[in-house]
């Protein structure tokens, strides 16, 4: 019986046993083996990439969060703040940060002198470099908002410079200093025998999220507080213009309008779009926003009307593709039952493709977010150091924004911003993974309710 | 009680450039079963979709002729096609409820149809459709889950209750029931000999078996013709065309 069926069969015929594989299969196998070992490969390739980007950036970063702080008492002296004594507070203001100084000075040396902390060949003047430039300043927006204070003796907490800073985190060292115009190794061992007694100390720093940006001398102060609101007001305006028009302009394509030559050659361009490189963007917006339209340089109102055009690609594409995806048994159901084409569109597609036109105005939104080079042209790089007012208007005010400020930072001279520039990365970072995680978690919630 | 209710005369479809339907005069009458038979390809479907006009979204497709529904032409251009579809109901070949709660499934067409005034007249509604599409007392107890979560055959007639619904006064049903099993196919047939009752039901099917059945009327079409059109029970056993013949004895098709 068999061998009848052999006979009939077409040569070559897997004859042998089951139990052991010919060369063809083992040919097959080894082929499939070697394959998945690529892809491995591949893989972790990848995810070692990831990890060292990732632990440079938080390496470099996390000092960022962290920032040295000077605790002083302070006499508020009435004869150097306010000689006439009336708290007028015109008069107040006519006292400039360098008329505040000298009182920082004195509260250095009443310092040491109530801890017993002596450096030999260290100036006052030295000690009291201690503390950041910025701190007259501080001093001063504090008197000026609180004028019944002045006569007394406030404690107050004061960056420490740069410099010093860089001491707690490393950076720079005694020998370092010996070298460096800006700090000398006296300065460093006063700092060892503060940290000792508690007053110079390294503590988490609000500031670097709220303070605006600091000149090229004051890396302790910079802050990404004015980037962030940029961002925030550009993010604003892109989902306001980006969303509704992409969706609308989506649904009209995909929906509505005739396929003949003219919608195809609509869409071509569409796709040919989200690929056209973001700084092309950046002179279109400079040219039409800016030189033609009026608008201020560096504003976010530009900023977010240069990222809607780069965005808009991205979420035309994306929500035509779930609009696609929804199944046309759903459209004729609902025509079947007498809905009109907008009814159909509303009521039934366009729930259905929602889950996928977030995720795609998301991914849209986080791509602006991270973009850098179209902001250069419209002046986004702009130093500024003033807070915008609060939307509507302050869209036109000028501001930062995050990778913008990334870009700004690494530019500088001082070691210290390099940190600061890392610091903002995992800022963007972070705004990154929440955006994504609330795109997955949408697209979650409204698939799950069937 | 048996007048017409649908007159097609010399109807012509077009797709692009394939002639698709032919020349198809054909008087539907009311309160009655229509089978549309014939090998597939022929346009069972497409004739069937402009008797309410589910032609138009196809981009391509062209109708000429007249095909009136109680005398008045249907593809006139003063006629809305929307209020067509609520007079002239469809169900799919394949189930296709709204991904949506079971009560808004058939609830949506007496909504957009202004139908119901209020939510208690909306119930009564939704529960007369139900009840006429014999599927009430299975889902009476759930009418807040999602109709997709019903066997096919359910969600079957879960159409059907949506398609009658909006008081349509004509049902076209496009192969009801190729996508079922003999147990929920024999129950879409007892509904349709139910519903006859109120409506001029037309059915297009590939089983000669299930048209013998359920239909009154039968109409075979072959290649985009009208072959031939008469009482069920002639056609089957007397057929007039040698096409119908071979086509019913199992030689075409
Ligand atoms: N949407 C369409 N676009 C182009 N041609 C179509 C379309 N639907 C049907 N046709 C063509 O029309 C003819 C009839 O199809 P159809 O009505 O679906 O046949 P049946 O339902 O009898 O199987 C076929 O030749 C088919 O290719
Ligand atoms: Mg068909």
């Amino acid at each position: 019986m068999t061998d009848v069926i052999a006979d009939g069969a077409p040569a070559g015929r897997h004859k042998g046993s089951l139990l052991a594989q010919d060369t063809r299969t083992k040919k097959r196998n080894a082929a499939e083996a070697r394959f998945k070992i690529y892809g491995l490969f591949a893989i972790c390739l990848g995810l070692l990439a990831l990890v060292w980007l990732v632990t440079s950036i938080i390496s470099n970063g996390a000092g960022a969060f962290q920032q040295t702080f000077v605790t002083l008492d302070v006499t508020l002296a009435e004869e150097r703040l306010d000689k006439n004594g009336n708290r007028d507070p015109d008069d107040l203001r006519k006292v400039s940060t360098f008329g505040y100084a000298p009182l920082i000075a004195e509260a250095m040396e009443a310092k040491m002198t109530e801890t017993g902390i002596a450096v030999e060949g260290l100036s006052a003047k030295d000690a009291a470099a201690l503390v950041s430039k910025e701190s007259p300043a501080q001093l001063r927006n504090f008197v000026l908002a609180n004028p019944d204070q002045i006569g007394e003796t406030v404690t107050f907490e004061f960056l420490a410079g740069g410099r010093i800073d860089g001491y707690l985190k490393g950076r720079v060292s005694m020998e370092s200093a010996v070298r460096d115009s800006n700090v000398s190794p006296e300065q460093l061992m006063l700092t060892d025998a503060f940290v000792e007694a508690g007053v110079v100390e390294k503590r988490f720093n609000w500031l670097f999220l709220t303070a605006p940006d600091a000149s090229g001398q004051r890396p302790e102060a910079a802050g990404l507080g004015v980037a962030i609101i940029g961002s925030f007001y550009m993010m604003l305006v892109v989902l306001v213009l980006a969303l509704p028009i992409g969706v609308a302009a989506s649904i009209y394509l995909e929906e509505f309008a005739p396929k003949n030559r003219v919608t195809d050659i609509i869409e071509v361009n569409i796709s040919n779009l989200a690929a056209v490189p973001s700084i092309v963007f950046g002179i279109l917006g400079l040219a039409i926003f800016i030189n033609f339209a009026g608008l201020p340089q560096s504003a976010p109102i530009v900023g977010g009307l240069v990222l809607t055009l780069m965005t808009l690609p991205t979420i035309i594409i994306a929500t035509r593709a779930s609009l696609k995806s929804v199944p046309p048994s759903i459209r004729e159901a609902a025509l079947g039952v007498g809905a009109s084409k907008m009814q159909t569109v509303f009521h039934h597609v366009l729930p259905l493709a929602a889950p996928g036109i977030l995720t795609g105005t998301i991914i849209g939104l986080a791509q602006a977010l991270g973009e850098t080079a179209p902001l250069l042209l419209i002046g986004m790089v702009a130093f500024v150091r003033e807070f915008p007012d609060g939307p509507p208007e302050g869209l036109f005010d000028p501001a930062s924004a995050l990778p913008v400020q990334v870009f700004n930072w690494t530019q500088r001279s001082d070691p210290a911003f390099v940190e600061r520039a890392s610091g903002a990365i995992i800022v963007l970072l972070i705004f990154l993974l929440i955006m994504n995680a609330v795109a997955i978690m949408l697209r979650r919630r409204f698939e799950r309710r069937w | 009680m048996t007048d017409v209710k649908i007159a097609a005369r010399d109807v012509q479809v077009y797709y692009g450039d394939n002639h698709a339907i032919r020349d198809v005069s054909v008087d539907i009458k009311d309160k009655t079963v229509t089978a549309f038979i014939g090998p597939s390809g022929c346009g069972k479907s497409t004739f069937l979709r402009c008797l309410n006009r589910m032609n138009d979204t196809i981009d391509i497709c062209r109708v000429e002729g007249d095909i009136a529904i109680d005398g008045e032409d249907i593809y006139d251009k003063r006629v809305d096609p929307v209020q067509l579809r609520a007079k002239v109901g469809m169900v799919f070949q394949k189930p296709n409820p709204f991904p949506k709660s079971i009560y808004d499934n058939v609830a949506y067409g007496p909504k957009i149809h202004g139908l119901a005034r209020n939510k208690a007249e909306l119930d009564e509604i939704v529960e007369r459709a139900l009840r006429r599409g014999a599927i009430w007392d299975e889902v009476k107890d759930r009418l807040t889950e999602p109709g997709t979560g019903l066997s096919g055959g359910q969600q079957q007639r879960l159409c059907i209750a949506r398609a009658v619904a909006t008081e349509p006064e004509v049902l076209l049903m496009d192969e009801p029931c190729s996508a079922l099993d003999p147990i929920a196919t024999a129950q879409i047939e007892e509904l349709i000999d139910e519903l006859k009752q109120n409506y001029s039901v037309v059915i297009v099917t590939h089983s000669m078996q299930q048209a013998a059945r359920v239909s009154q009327k039968t109409a075979f079409f072959h290649l985009g013709y009208l072959v031939e059109y008469g009482e069920t029970g002639h056609i089957f056993t007397n057929p007039e065309d040698p096409r119908t013949e071979s086509y019913i004895t199992g030689r075409i098709g």
